[in-house]
């Protein structure tokens, strides 16, 4: 099952400098050109599917106006596996 | 049966206040300055750091970190932290410094406080030029650089060659840890965050002075979009200030 | 305590000691260095902070941030290092952190020499680094006077947020005489309420002498300005001498007064009713007890160690009411008593001078006595 992911930008920091669009491995992001942020800027947005929730916008974004959200499947421990780790 | 999980994998350091910045869109100055938070945060230091804030562009750090913050006059931002940090020694004080505050006027203030072995952090944002006052020449200037000082480039003959600060002052034994980055990719930035918390720890291990050269860029004076000034970082700025570990103190515990 | 032989600079340097000094930067420059060579022992002896810093423009930044933190701290310097803190200074006032700085003048300007002059009054009273700022003040004539104001001088930055300076001529700094120290007082442990220190469990504090909006950068300065008021009227000081009937006044101040005391007392010897009337707070000046005794007295003579910088304030206070002449020495150069009693004959014999300016009067006095 693929990790899905998703990111929430805050208008309040975003410049639209687009490091982040570039930075995509997955190539999701794209500037928003309907909207304008408080400060006059098109803010970034999620554009299509595929994000992985890897941030690596987050980490090149100069304004930190990114928070990074990941869904991952989690599989309980099944008796064998716990078993062998306690001998 | 499978649960999904939500997980937060990235999200606003809490070091860093609910300010905007001012700087340009798409500076690395942000991504310096969110490095910082991180590893303050990481680290839990934040109740027990003092900032120095120098002047240049980055006049108004104060702002944007949530911790006690000084001011300090030009180029005197290790003299200022060296007075904190001798009346505070169990405070964590870092300065926050570009070329022109550090590598210029602040060169005398910076040696000696390297020397000294000072108890103090420095992040040295290092663009190649003045970005505040416009884009003047500075002690990073590369070779051939036009800047509005240097309006038909750098002339070595006459105005010298940059300074390789980090390599300078590596060969104090003062110095605890000294390093040089880049920001110009994620995977350079995260390995500058490593450095600048390496530079921390050796504050809180107390093994002397430490300092982070970062390479950065500066989109407006350089007149190139953000990410082609971050290309400009990785093809000019890389091959004239190398990157590496300069200096690290053999007491250094890893954490 | 008792009453001990005492070199001026190391009187000085241990008043501060006794007064709580908790930090003291510096740089070695003649004829002040014996400061400095005795914080760095008795600063360690005591576990308390010193550092001699690699200029006297690292020195003023290292004491910004110490004063930043609410230590008690101080600097001290001669004439041309005091001109490299200039900057500091301006910063200092602007952030509003108190902050002792001795300067013991010396010959200049330039690098001069170091014989001890007067040289410095203008730069430090009115304020030689850039903005609207005002310094406290205070000149001592005596090695008892020197640590009697150095411990004041703590109290007084503290209690104003403000610089105070002890302006030491270079004679006091070298000479020695008995004088009395004060006990050890222990150092505060409490921080003021505005001081960076870390912001364990408060509101994280910036101290910060800019104000971008000029609106706000109006307020601070009228801010700086009420409380300079204050400092006005509470913080005046100043020494009179044989004045109750005097008909003429000699003012001078530090050694110059004190030079000057030594002609007055010859003076009334001979039956000369001079009096002698020595500002201490040089910053803020006494013009109204001055502009009193100008009421008083036929002409007044002003005695300095430079080319004339209190005589404009001492102008200023008498508002031409009476004639006002001045005697100066010049690089270094001290007056004798002999000098100034001449100038007191001068005085009595015709209290309102030669027509023309006082200070070309000097100056032809001056070039003729030294050929």
């Amino acid at each position: 099952m693929p990790v899905r992911g998703w990111i929430e930008v805050d208008d309040k920091y975003c410049k639209g400098c687009e490091l982040c669009v570039q930075a995509c491995p997955q190539h999701v992001l794209s500037l928003n050109l309907d909207r304008l942020t408080p400060k006059g800027y098109h803010p970034v947005q999620l554009a299509s599917e595929g994000c992985t929730g890897c941030a690596i916008c987050a980490v090149v974004c100069p304004e930190a106006a990114l928070t990074v959200f990941r869904e991952t499947p989690v599989r309980p421990m099944r008796e064998t596996r716990r078993e062998s780790l306690v001998t | 049966m499978v649960t999904p999980t939500i997980e937060t994998v990235y999200r606003r350091p809490r070091t860093f206040t609910d300010v905007t910045t001012h700087y340009c869109p798409g500076c690395t100055h942000g991504v310096a300055h969110r490095l910082v938070a991180e590893v303050l945060e990481e680290l839990d230091l934040q109740e027990r750091t003092i900032g120095v804030a120098s002047v240049g562009c980055s006049v108004f750090a104060y702002n944007y970190f949530d911790c006690d913050f000084v001011e300090a006059a030009h180029g005197r931002a290790p003299a200022m932290a060296t007075g904190i940090k001798r009346v505070l020694p169990d405070r964590i004080v870092f300065t926050y410094q570009g070329d022109g505050d550090l590598a210029s006027i602040g060169m005398g203030e910076i040696v000696h406080a390297a020397a000294r072995g000072e108890n103090i952090t420095v992040i040295f944002i290092n663009n190649a030029n003045y970005g505040m006052t416009g884009g003047q020449m500075a002690p990073t200037t590369l070779p051939g650089q036009k800047t509005t000082s240097s309006p038909y480039g750098r002339d070595v003959e006459q105005m010298g060659f940059p300074i390789r600060t980090a390599e300078l002052l590596a060969t104090l034994e003062g110095a605890g840890y000294i390093a040089r980055r880049s920001l110009h990719d994620p995977k350079h930035i995260r390995l500058a965050k490593k450095a600048i918390r390496q530079a921390f720890e050796t504050q809180v291990q107390g093994l002397g002075f430490s300092m982070v050269e970062l390479l950065s860029t500066c989109p407006t004076n350089w007149g190139l979009s953000p990410a082609e000034a971050l290309k400009w970082v990785e093809e000019h700025m890389i091959p004239a200030f190398p990157l590496g570990d300069f200096k690290t103190s053999p007491g250094l515990k890893p954490t | 305590m008792a009453i001990e032989l005492l070199k001026g600079n190391i009187a000085i340097a241990e008043a501060a000691i006794r007064a709580g000094l908790e930090a003291y930067f510096g740089y070695p420059i003649t004829p002040q260095t014996e400061l400095l060579e005795w914080f760095s022992e008795r600063m360690p002896q005591l576990g308390r902070t010193f550092l001699q810093a690699e200029s006297e423009l690292a020195a003023i930044n290292m004491v910004y941030g110490a004063a930043c933190t609410g230590a008690r701290v101080m600097t001290s310097s001669s004439s041309p290092g005091v001109s490299l803190m200039m900057e500091g200074l301006s910063y200092i006032a602007g952030t509003e952190v108190p902050a002792v700085l001795v300067d013991v003048m010396r010959g200049g300007p330039g690098l001069g020499n170091i014989a001890p002059a007067q040289g410095d009054y203008n730069q430090i009273v009115h304020g030689g680094g850039h903005g609207d700022y005002q310094p406290i003040v205070l000149a001592p004539a005596s090695i008892q006077e020197a640590i009697d104001l150095t411990v004041e001088a703590f109290d007084l930055a503290e209690k104003y947020r403000a610089i105070t300076v002890v302006l030491v001529d270079g004679s006091l700094g070298q000479m020695m005489e008995p004088a009395e120290l004060p006990p050890m007082q222990p150092i505060r442990k409490e921080r003021p309420a505005w001081a960076v220190t870390g912001a364990q469990g408060r509101e994280r504090r910036i101290l910060s002498s800019i104000y971008l909006n000029p609106e706000e950068e109006e307020a601070t300065n009228l801010r700086l300005l009420r409380r300079w008021e204050q400092i006005e009227a509470n913080e005046v000081r100043y020494k009179e001498y044989y004045v109750e009937d005097a008909e003429v006044l000699v003012v001078g101040f530090g050694t110059a007064g004190r030079v000057a005391l030594s002609a007055v007392r010859t003076a009334r010897g001979e039956g000369i009713p001079v009096g002698l009337f020595r500002p201490i707070s040089l910053n803020p000046f006494p013009y109204a007890r001055l502009a009193q005794l100008a009421d008083q007295v036929q002409a007044i003579e002003v005695v300095e160690m430079n080319a004339g910088q209190m005589l404009h304030d001492v102008e200023l206070a008498v508002r031409g009411k009476v004639p006002v002449r001045f005697y100066g020495r010049l690089g270094g150069v001290v007056p004798f008593p002999d000098e100034i009693m001449t100038e007191i004959h001068n005085l009595v014999a015709s209290p309102a001078g030669e027509n023309g300016d006082t200070r070309q009067r000097w100056l032809k006095q001056l070039e003729l006595s030294r050929n």
